[in-house]
């Protein structure tokens, strides 16, 4: 959604005027070099280039792509849901993938449990136990779910089935709270100081090896572990067929 | 014909499975035969129908398809990973490659909602956010923009992500084949950005698909305004459906989950979005319960492309160890192949384009007479990285990370030439 109201309402008005834009955009012109600028190696970054090709988008066009929500709930359509209301979708929706309780059917994802398994040599990485922001579930199914029918859910619906997920990892505890566009974002997820920045280069610096071994690099290495006794690989006949 | 049947090496490696190491080199005959008396050789001394009948005529294949002999060079899906192939992934067939590009019709295919399948004319790119003139674009306004050609590698996060716990799958098409690397043509996000105008506090963009996922991802501007291209073909030719077909991102030296394909829209924002696919998702759980988050680089990385599970050595003498190297950091500077499993290293001969973010190709030509080898390669690049072992990566890592597996991979090579993926300590 866009980022605040003015910038809606200024959309409006722009509309209003309804300039199309032709290849009569002149280009900016590029800053004169100073002495001192004419000294350095680094060369500036080329002025933006106009070059009268595309249009300005609608507001309608734009309210209708523009669908996206953030962790601060910037993007949230007015609505409203709770978990018991939910648990009727969910069956009726959801469960064939997911089963009744998220639990999941086959292999398409588990949707509840695993709190306290991400330290553990089999974690499960379910919405309770590790997705860090409450507005991703509903993002994410109104985007994309049902699996096969994306984008057929109503914001009611959305609401009402990410306050049933919420529900089942007891970040909800009651199935009769209502989830809506004004407390979404404010529902803090267990796992959401799980997270910090890629570190690599700082905590993997041994990996920047001027030098590796290059002879007699220690012991004789032994077979520890087989893919073939694993046995998991494709056949090779298993390919797909080709005509 | 010299040529081994498929089945035939399967059943070999059944063989091996079940009956271990003894006796199964008489299987295979491996070298020429010493010693015996040459006969012509038919296929020269006898006429053949290609030789006599007239071929087919010009249009029989209007777009052109590999040799029938090649019918086995194809992507392979693992059909027990995912719950559906409309979510799924399949591999590009590394040990069939040479050279540093990778067919269009061979690279490997990530969906998460299947191939959308959209006509070019009513495709439409919208930039809206915090920029001072939404817009919106067809592909006719594209193709009249500025162009470039970079050739760059795409690599998924979760590459050999099946082998954190150990060697699973017996084939480089498998444990390494969610990669490719192609030309790409199309324009700078940042002439496409320039037409709408950022403004000045835009520090993140959202990339969003036309496709059934509506897949989106969050993009540092500073990236985007580096060296991302928006694409709309590759190899020449344009975009495969399966790859983005009319428009996709291209962004080089990052995670493959970042390149949305059938790309519709770029939102402009002052924060990220936490979508799914940079949340539950390409998120990397460290052994403390913690998990690092944007991790886009993608790491050094090798692997020895042949010989390898898919393709035995079959003769003893003169051979050729050939393999492809990456880097999300630069490029490549350096591979280096051991035939001990790591106590002794050679230099290998890096041949064709070394090229910023893009696979390099590496050979040793080497002698073999039939002793077990264990062969790994370790790649290092520009900044002065050099590919961790396994062991190392798990020390820092775990086993839990699922992606950005760039350890070294062993392959073991048998007396008899069969191949097969190990772990070794």
């Amino acid at each position: 959604m866009s980022r605040s109201l003015s910038l809606i309402a200024g959309l409006a008005a722009a509309a209003l005027v309804a300039v199309p834009l032709t290849g009569a955009i002149a280009e900016k012109a590029a800053p004169k070099p100073s002495k001192a600028a004419a000294t350095k190696t680094v060369a500036p970054p080329p002025a933006p280039v106009k070059l009268g090709l595309g249009r300005q988008a609608l507001p309608e066009e734009i309210h209708a792509w523009d669908t996206d929500v953030r962790p601060d709930g910037v993007g949230l359509p007015p609505g409203k849901g709770t978990a018991k209301e939910g648990d009727a979708l969910f069956q009726e929706k959801c469960s064939t993938c997911h089963g009744e309780f998220g639990e999941g059917v086959g292999r398409y994802p588990v949707l509840s449990g695993g709190v306290g398994t991400l330290t553990a040599d089999r974690p499960d990485k379910t919405v309770g136990s590790y997705w860090p922001d409450a507005t991703t579930v509903y993002d994410y199914i109104s985007r994309a779910m049902p699996f096969g029918n994306a984008r057929s859910l109503t914001a009611d619906e959305a609401y009402a089935l990410t306050a049933y997920l919420l529900n089942m990892s007891d970040v909800i505890k009651d199935p009769d709270f209502e989830l809506n566009q004004g407390n979404l974002a404010k529902v803090k997820m267990p796992n959401a100081d799980g997270f910090y920045l890629d570190d690599r280069e700082v905590s993997e610096k041994q990996f920047w090896n001027k030098n590796p071994c290059m002879t007699n690099c220690g012991p004789a290495p032994k077979v520890i572990g087989r893919a073939i006794s694993v046995d998991v690989t494709p056949d090779e006949k298993a390919g797909p067929r080709v005509d | 014909m010299s040529e081994k049947p498929p089945s035939d090496i399967l059943d070999r490696r059944r063989f091996l499975g079940a009956a271990g190491l003894a006796g199964a080199g008489a299987l295979l005959p491996l070298a020429a035969k010493a010693g015996e008396a040459a006969k012509p050789d038919p296929m020269i001394t006898e006429l053949q129908d290609w030789n006599r009948f007239l071929g087919d005529g010009v249009d029989k294949k209007p777009y052109g398809v590999p040799s029938k002999f090649e019918k086995d060079v194809i992507r392979r899906d693992v059909s027990w990973l995912t719950a559906s192939p409309e979510s799924s992934v399949n591999f590009t067939p590394l040990h069939a490659l040479d050279g540093i590009i990778t067919p269009s019709g061979l690279c490997f295919e990530r969906h998460h909602g299947g191939v959308a399948e959209i006509d070019p004319a009513q495709h439409r790119l919208m930039i809206n956010g915090l920029v001072d003139t939404p817009m919106v674009f067809t592909m006719d306004d594209i193709r009249r923009m500025p162009r470039v050609n970079k050739v760059y590698f795409l690599e998924c996060a979760a590459n050999s992500g099946m082998e954190w716990r150990g060697a699973q799958l017996n084939g480089c098409q498998f444990t390494h084949g969610m990669i490719h690397n192609v030309m790409y043509t199309g324009v700078t996000l940042k002439t496409l950005l320039d037409q709408a105008g950022l403004k000045p506090n835009a520090k993140w963009l959202m990339l969003e698909g036309a496709d059934s996922a509506g897949m989106n991802r969050s993009l540092p501007v500073s990236k985007a305004l580096d060296d991302v291209l928006i694409a709309f073909a590759m190899n020449g030719e344009a975009l495969r459906p399966e790859n983005g077909y009319p428009l996709r991102a291209v962004i080089p030296g990052w995670q493959g989950n970042l390149w949305v394909k059938w790309l519709r829209r770029i939102e402009a924002g002052d924060m990220p979005w936490q979508a799914r696919e940079e949340t539950s998702k390409y998120t990397d759980l460290m052994p403390d319960g913690r998990a690092r988050k944007y991790t886009f680089v993608m790491d050094a990385k090798s692997v020895i492309t042949n010989p390898s599970p898919q393709a035995p050595l079959k003769f003893k003498g003169r051979n050729v160890l050939s393999g492809v190297a990456w880097s999300g950091r630069g490029t490549v500077k350096r591979v280096d192949v051991t035939m001990d499993g790591g106590r002794n290293w050679r230099e290998a001969r890096i041949d064709g384009p070394v090229l910023d973010k893009s696979m390099v190709r590496f050979y040793v030509d080497f002698d073999w007479n039939g002793e077990e080898l264990m062969l790994q390669s370790r790649a290092i690049d520009e900044t002065g990285y050099v590919q961790p072992s396994k062991a190392e990566l798990r020390k820092v890592r775990g086993v839990n990370s699922i992606y950005h597996n760039n350890g070294i991979q062993t392959w073991l090579v048998h007396p008899d030439g069969v191949t097969e993926n190990v772990e070794i300590a």
